[in-house]
C-alpha cells in the first residue's frame, strides 16, 4: 500500500497541481487508462470546491488531498469550512441551469456536484472526524499488473 | 497546457477558438474575453472547444454566463465540440439541453443569426 499526501494554500493556481499528482498516482496504482480523465476531472472538482469554500470563509488553512492505493484507489479531499457549507449540495435541473436568477456561484457549485456524482460511482461527502470541515472521498477500482 | 484564446470573424459570427485547460485558475480569462466580445458589439458568438484539453465546472459556468449575456442582448451563443469526453461533461450536467452544440464551425455559423436557436442540434 502506498499513500501520497498533498497540502496546498487555497488558491486556484494549485488545483492543477493536485490534478496532475492525483492522475500520476492513479496511473501508478493501476487505475484503468480510460478512467484517468474522470479521475482528473473529479479531483479537480473536489479541490475547486474546497478552494472556493476556504475563500468564501476567509480561511488560510491548507486544503489536504490524500491518495492511497490499498485495495482500490482512494482520494480524500479535505476542507476546513463549516459543515453547513456542504448542506444543500444538489444537482440542478436543466431548466434552472440558465435561469437568470441563478448566481454564478450557485451554478458552478451545482454543476461541480453533478460532475462529481456523475463521474464517481463510489462518492461520499461527510464531516471530518475532528474540528470543522468536510471530506470528499472518491474511490476507483484498480487492476494490479 | 496554458489557456489560449483567439477570436476571428466568420460572416456575422465571432468565433472564439479556445485551447488548453479551462479551470478555476484560467476561467476568469475566458470570462473577460467573452465580456469584451459582447461589450465590443459581437452579438452572434461561437466558442470552438476543439483544442480544449480540460474543462471543469468553473469553465462551464463562464459559458453559461456568456449565453445569458447574449440572450439579454438579443444575440446568439453556440458551442463547437465533437470530443466525446467533453460531450459527456455536457450530458452529465444537462448543459447539453441548454447550449446549442455543433459538430463544426461551418454548422455553427450557418445558423441564421437573426433567429434564436433554442434547439441543440447534437448530443
Amino acid at each position: 500500500m502506498a499513500t501520497v499526501r498533498l497540502s496546498f494554500s487555497p488558491a486556484p493556481v494549485h488545483v492543477r497541481t493536485a490534478r496532475l499528482v492525483g492522475v500520476a498516482v492513479a496511473r501508478r496504482a493501476g487505475v484503468a487508462e480510460d478512467l484517468l480523465d474522470e479521475v482528473r476531472l473529479a479531483i479537480g472538482e473536489a479541490c475547486t470546491r474546497a478552494v472556493a469554500l476556504h475563500n468564501q470563509y476567509n480561511l488560510p488553512d491548507l486544503v489536504m488531498v490524500e491518495m492511497s492505493d490499498a485495495d482500490s484507489y482512494t482520494v480524500r479531499v479535505i476542507d476546513r469550512a463549516p459543515i453547513e457549507a456542504s448542506i444543500g449540495l444538489t444537482k440542478l435541473p436543466p431548466d434552472e441551469l440558465a435561469d437568470e436568477s441563478l448566481t454564478d456561484e450557485a451554478l458552478t457549485t451545482g454543476v461541480g456536484f453533478a460532475l462529481l456524482a456523475g463521474f464517481v460511482d463510489d462518492l461520499q461527502v461527510r464531516p471530518v472526524e475532528e474540528g470543522a470541515g468536510t471530506e470528499v472521498r472518491m474511490v476507483w477500482p484498480v487492476h494490479r499488473r | 497546457m496554458e489557456l489560449s484564446l483567439t477570436s476571428r470573424t466568420v460572416g456575422e459570427h465571432t468565433v472564439l477558438d479556445v485551447g488548453g485547460e479551462v479551470d478555476v485558475y484560467t476561467a476568469p480569462r475566458l470570462r473577460e474575453r467573452l465580456v469584451e466580445l459582447v461589450d465590443g458589439g459581437s452579438r452572434h458568438v461561437v466558442v470552438d472547444l476543439g483544442r480544449v484539453d480540460f474543462l471543469d465546472s468553473t469553465g462551464l459556468g463562464v459559458l453559461v454566463g456568456a449565453l445569458k449575456r447574449l440572450r439579454a442582448a438579443s444575440g446568439t451563443f453556440g458551442l463547437v465540440c465533437s470530443k466525446e469526453p467533453l460531450l459527456k461533461i455536457f450530458r452529465i450536467t444537462a448543459l447539453d439541453q441548454v447550449f446549442p452544440i455543433y459538430p463544426s464551425i461551418e454548422a455553427a455559423t450557418s445558423t441564421a443569426s437573426g433567429e434564436r436557436d433554442d434547439t441543440p442540434p447534437t448530443a
